[in-house]
């Protein structure tokens, strides 16, 4: 049996299969996972000491000798587990649309303007209380080809890594109020009201910088209630 | 230890990679691990959907202990190409735990995946894959789906198939 709460079956997390997101369909497997007992797992050790973030890493605004177009924001918040301990020294990259809904990708053929001075990546590391920032413009809502006339909310991706292989989190954090909410079937697939609440960032005043930038506080909460931190093969 | 005493938080619920991460997440620089050590394998993953079609979009990593025990253990991170495969350059793991058969555990992002898929590589023929306590716990017809083999053509490579739908669909953990 599971020790884990079930957080599919609580609604707080997407399930494999939802038809809506077209890619589901021929990508989510059929057959149930296999449970494995945490006793059996050995994929509870930091594993990016690989990547040392450049002092400019977590300000997309300043990647290129001139400043992209759009609104400059900042997003901050803090790593935390399922019991609230803050996640210190963690890796966190983040990666985003320009301003005017269009990736720095090859594959993007969506024709809006690309920005020459905004790549759209960024990483930073989790300070001592696990609090991360970073500087950057507002995204721009993109169409893709899922249903007739789609269109994703706004929203920037996030990778992040807590304090095991298992914590592993990616996902996409948006921006209040965005109308788009209710048809993009990336955001539905989550069952739960509440939980999809939880990737929605909040206006915060006290993040915002008078006359400069837009404050929005996203806190991220990983698994490792059931970690053990620093088990090192033998 | 004492225990926390706040309400549990629930975690953050997980999204798609999407198809536009290789910008920030995905060079070519992460497909080498244990630079410094001189007998290495190449591990070639191969994603393919349920129409059989290669997932070209994928970002796949790989967390392995080293090929002697004690040692540290390596992250590696690259994206499928238009064949829907990868290949990564390390070294055959050590038996990470007494009585278990070495393997590199791997973490599958791609779009269309709205959370990532856990599964574990293991080295076809290796005598301790028959005491493996996490392939006990798999289907003995699925077993195989774990399995990488060794290249025809090239002893140091290995081929590791991951079938995310459909026949011969590989196993996935929830771990």
């Amino acid at each position: 049996m599971s020790k884990r709460p079930g957080s599919e079956a609580a609604g707080n997390e997407p399930p494999l299969l939802y038809p809506p997101y077209v890619s589901t369909r021929l990508r989510a497997p059929s057959q149930p996972l296999v449970i494995l007992p945490e006793r059996l797992s050995d994929i509870t050790a930091p594993v990016y000491g690989w990547w040392d973030p450049g002092e400019r890493d977590n300000d997309l605004t300043r990647q290129s000798p001139e400043e992209p177009q759009g609104q400059r924001i900042i997003v901050a918040g803090r790593l935390l587990d399922e019991d609230t301990r803050p996640i210190a020294g963690a890796l966190i990259e983040l990666w985003q649309a320009n301003a005017a809904g269009r990736y720095h990708h090859a594959s993007d053929q969506h024709p809006a303007p690309i920005d020459p001075h905004f790549t759209g990546a960024g990483r930073t590391v989790t300070d001592a209380e696990g609090r991360y920032e970073f500087t950057t413009i507002r995204p721009g809502a993109y169409p893709w080809r899922n249903h007739d006339n789609a269109w994703r909310p706004a929203h920037i991706h996030f990778s992040v890594f807590g304090r095991s292989f298992r914590s592993r989190l990616v996902t996409q954090m948006y921006f209040p109020g965005d109308p788009m909410f209710d048809h993009d079937p990336i955001l539905q697939s989550i069952p739960d009201e509440r939980a999809r609440q939880r990737l929605v960032s909040r206006y915060d005043l006290s993040l915002t910088k008078a006359e400069w930038a837009l404050g929005y506080a996203f806190d991220i909460v990983v698994r490792g209630r059931d970690a053990t931190p620093f088990e090192t093969p033998r | 230890m004492s225990e926390p005493v706040q309400p549990p938080l629930v975690p953050t619920p997980s999204q798609t990679v999407g198809p536009f991460f290789h910008f920030c997440l995905t060079d070519t620089t992460r497909g080498r691990l244990f630079a410094d050590r001189a007998s290495r394998i190449v591990l070639a993953v191969r994603v393919s959907d349920g129409a059989g079609a290669p997932v070209t979009d994928a970002a796949v990593e790989i967390w392995q202990p080293s090929d002697v025990k004690g040692g540290d253990a390596a992250f590696g991170r690259l994206a499928t190409d238009e064949g829907g495969t990868c290949e990564f350059d390390t070294v055959r793991p050590c038996d990470p735990v007494a009585g278990s058969a070495a393997h590199v555990n791997v973490c599958l992002h791609a779009r269309g995946l709205l959370r990532q898929l856990y599964t574990r590589l293991y080295f076809a023929g290796d005598p301790a894959l028959d005491a493996d306590p996490v392939l006990a716990l798999v289907p003995e017809a699925r077993r195989r789906t774990l399995l990488a083999t060794q290249d025809p053509d090239r002893a140091d490579r290995w081929l590791f198939h991951i079938r995310l739908q459909g026949q011969d669909e590989t196993v996935f953990f929830d771990v």
